[in-house]
């Protein structure tokens, strides 16, 4: 898996950036579950005291597939994803992923499925360095046992494999064109870098699938355009994606697939063209209750 | 000619002083320096100015060795301990009862298990880092504020505990067992340091010291058991370097900077405190048990909060998250603070003779009525003591205000088991001409990098390092225009006759003050 990942970014990356739509189907290993659904919601629920935040929400993921989740504020979007990622503990309703049950796992196991979250506020660890957040989360690490990082004999062992982390963590940063802040701390980058780093730290995990939870929000046209070129890229390399996002026009003219929610359920589900034409969108999005 | 080789000079200076050895040696080597000149100046005796560099650095090691603990605490994972005292308390009354003789005799009051001195502390690690195990497992789950009042509520349980009746004799598992309640426990077996004392080399060291320093016995053990202290410091610290310059202490500062994130990158965070929690807890036993187990005894006041406190002062000096400064904030701490008041009373009360102050604050303040400030003087000279503390406020404040990041706090150490250099300039030109490095076999472009990464690992050295100098170079400064204000030694200790007597009743009153007030 550490495998592939490196050479999405060492061998693929910056070639194919146009090829994105012709080689999915290659790239992708179809899951052993037929239908090549990556994530499936079935009748999700979540409650806070009285208020109903997610009310029977369905839906699927395609593998390989870029799909966008939108709705208004206060629509269940980012509730959501905390319940998929093991942040909330769901009241109702399963959560499948790659045909596994993972409902209610805990935050960190949901990494290890190779399903990975980023932020609506990018949560960089402030004080520590770009090269120091993105050894983090890399998987297997030998060092994260104590004893190996003290031994003097393991540790030589440690230090071999950090070697060829940091030397992942340099490709990644070269995929993200952001070499030149690889030793600034996290604290010190701008809006738009921490974005980029906020996705260059969830690949960094090995994922399968990637939850963006707006990711654009606050970057500016420029630095958006880019955001969605590496999307693109690594969507074209067989990574999943699920975006929340706000923009409407941003998921329609990139996500192949459109989930609206609305009040906790979803409300409309199809391809950007249905999506737009669809009466009940409309009216959630410009009726009164926006 | 003559200012580049002075450029020079000072270029090579500069570069020496980024190694944190030579930081710390510095640091406080000019501590002692400016001790020892003072007791010069004074006229005090050598075996006596000896003497006190010795008691400063037992008690910089010990300080240093909980600081580096608590380091490990807060400075690279955020935990909020200031339970200190209680772990440190369990380590040493866990030994001392594992090692007191099954058979009591006489005034040698409650009965231990009479296990070997290094078995005792091998059990008196390992309780303490149970007892972390036993707060760390329901603590863990709450917010950092009240996993801190947890940690605190423990380390009184455990005083209490200690103090009261219930537990002064007990038995446990058909064994007798006892913590002395109140009146404490007294060390009714030999020293603790006898396998090193009883050493052949042990008794040429004595001569030595005897020679040079006219050290009797008494002074040559505890010179000795000093420099033990310093060796178990360094290794402390090559401990806890090691463990926070890797993954593990990466995954710790990422707990530090934001759990739910590293939770959702996969990392198993509560295992990672748990661990890390349960280390510290055991070396705050191990130096609890360091800093008190050649006394004659060990009373429960030896543990009230300020000790935590104390710890928490010399972190904040040098710095949290820098276990270099966590020594020199010990050094500072004990230089400055601790001893530093001290020797200022003595050094006044032989210099000007005070008179006798008056006993009550009113009888004090009165006279300044009448415009003479004199009683008032001597009175705030008699409480000097409860003066330390105001002291010790102050320079918190000053700090927090000031200096948050302490000395070294700003240089964040870097969590790596490898230096993290630049890249490496050979897989640079492959990025540079976009994918044209990478465009070839995934495994070529890891074999380029892999050697590049070596070379990295030569090259690249911390870059943090290099920010410092400026601010090290204060310290021995800093040191200096406070020196004459504490420094005298005042040591009445003269000749080698009465220091052996002497000795004996400084390390009780190292009792007094580093333990509080003993009634």
């Amino acid at each position: 898996m550490s495998d592939r990942s490196v050479n999405v970014r060492s061998a693929e990356t910056g070639t194919n950036i146009d090829a994105g739509a012709d080689t999915e189907s290659v790239s992708r290993p179809t899951t052993e579950h037929g239908d090549d659904v990556e994530l499936a919601v079935n009748g999700l629920g979540k409650r806070f005291g009285g208020i109903t935040a997610v009310d029977g929400a369905s839906f699927a993921v395609e593998s390989g597939s870029m799909t966008g989740l939108i709705g208004p504020n206060g629509a269940g979007k980012s509730t959501t994803f905390n319940c998929i990622t093991g942040i909330h503990q769901p009241d109702a309703g399963t959560v499948a992923f790659q045909g596994q049950d993972i409902t209610g796992i805990n935050p960190y196991e949901c990494a290890d499925y190779g399903l990975v979250r980023t932020f609506q506020i990018a949560r960089e660890m402030a004080n520590m360095t770009v090269l120091e957040n993105l050894m983090l989360p890399a998987k297997h690490q030998r060092g994260e046992a104590l004893w190996r990082s003290v031994m003097p004999f393991a540790r030589r062992e440690v230090a071999q494999q950090e070697r060829e982390l940091l030397e992942r963590v340099w490709d990644v940063l070269e995929f993200f064109e952001i070499e030149h802040i690889a030793e600034e701390k996290a604290g010190t980058l701008s809006g738009g870098q921490r974005k980029l780093l906020e996705m260059s730290r969830a690949l960094m995990t090995d994922p399968e699938m990637l939850l963006l939870d707006e990711p654009f929000a606050g970057v500016n046209p420029t630095l958006e355009k880019k955001l969605l070129e590496h999307i693109h890229e690594l969507r074209a390399d067989g990574y999943t994606f699920l975006i929340v996002e706000h923009d409407m026009d941003l998921i329609m003219d990139n996500c192949e697939h459109v989930i609206v929610m609305h009040q906790g359920s979803v409300l409309a589900e199809g391809v950007p063209g249905q999506i737009t034409s669809n009466e009940r969108v409309i009216e959630a999005y410009l009726g009164g209750d926006v | 000619m003559s200012t580049t080789t002075h450029s020079d000079y000072r270029a090579q200076l500069e570069t020496l002083w980024e190694h944190d050895a030579l930081k710390i040696v510095a640091v406080i080597g000019a501590i002692y320096l400016i001790y020892a000149a003072i007791g010069l100046v004074l006229g005090y005796s050598l075996d006596g100015i000896i003497n006190t560099l010795r008691r400063m650095t037992y008690l910089i090691a010990v300080y240093g060795m909980v600081t580096l603990a608590l380091n490990l605490h807060w400075g690279y994972t955020g935990l909020f301990n200031i339970g200190i005292a209680g772990f440190m308390a369990i380590g040493l009354y866990t030994t001392m009862m594992l090692a007191k003789p099954v058979d009591p005799s006489g005034a040698a009051q409650y009965s231990g298990l009479g296990l070997p001195v290094p078995v005792a502390i091998v059990g008196g690690v390992v309780v303490a880092g149970l007892a972390g195990l036993v707060v760390a497992l329901p603590a863990l789950r709450l917010r950092a504020d009240y996993f801190a009042i947890t940690t605190i509520a423990f380390a009184e349980i455990v005083r209490l505990g200690v103090t009261s009746g219930a537990l002064q004799e007990f038995t446990i598992l058909g064994a007798e067992l006892g913590t002395g309640g109140g009146r404490g426990l007294i060390r009714n077996y030999g020293d603790p340091m006898n396998a090193i004392f009883e050493l052949e080399a042990f008794s040429s060291f004595v001569d030595l010291t005897n020679s040079l320093f006219g050290f009797g016995p008494t002074q040559a053990r505890a010179l000795a058991y000093s420099i033990v202290l310093v060796l178990v410091l360094a290794g402390f610290y090559w401990l806890i370097q090691r463990t926070s310059r890797s993954p593990f202490g990466r995954v710790l500062k990422a707990i530090r900077e934001d759990e739910e994130a590293a939770q959702s990158l996969g990392k198993n965070t509560n295992s990672f405190k748990i661990k890390v929690f349960v280390l510290g807890c055991a070396l705050m036993g191990l130096a609890g048990i360091l800093w008190r187990f050649r006394r004659t005894g060990v009373t429960p006041t030896a543990f009230r909060p300020h000790v935590t406190f104390y710890i928490w002062i010399a972190l904040i000096i040098g710095g949290a998250g820098s276990n270099t400064g966590s020594v020199l904030g010990s050094g500072l701490f004990v230089a400055v603070l601790f001893e530093g008041p001290q020797y200022l009373r003595r050094v006044i009360d032989q210099v000007v003779a005070v008179d006798d102050a008056p006993n009550t604050f009113a009888g004090a303040v009165g006279p300044l009525l009448s415009a003479d400030p004199g009683p008032l003087v001597r009175y705030t000279f008699d409480e000097f003591l409860t003066l330390q503390f105001v002291i010790m406020g102050v320079a918190l404040i000053l700090l927090m205000q000031r200096r948050p990041k302490g000395l070294l706090g700003h240089r964040e150490e870097t969590a790596a088991a490898i230096p993290l250099g630049s890249r490496p300039s050979g897989v640079g030109t492959g990025g540079s001409d976009g994918s044209g490095g990478g465009a070839g076999s995934g495994g070529g472009s890891r074999g380029g990098g892999n050697s590049g990464g070596e070379n990295g690992t030569d090259t690249g050295d911390d870059p943090g390092t290099g920010v410092d100098h400026d601010r090290t170079h204060d310290h021995p400064d800093s040191a200096g225009t406070n020196a004459p204000d504490h420094d005298r030694d005042t040591d009445p200790r003269t000749t080698t006759d009465a220091t052996s007597e002497a000795s004996e009743t400084s390390e009780m009153s190292e009792t007094t003050h580093t333990g509080g007030e003993q009634p």
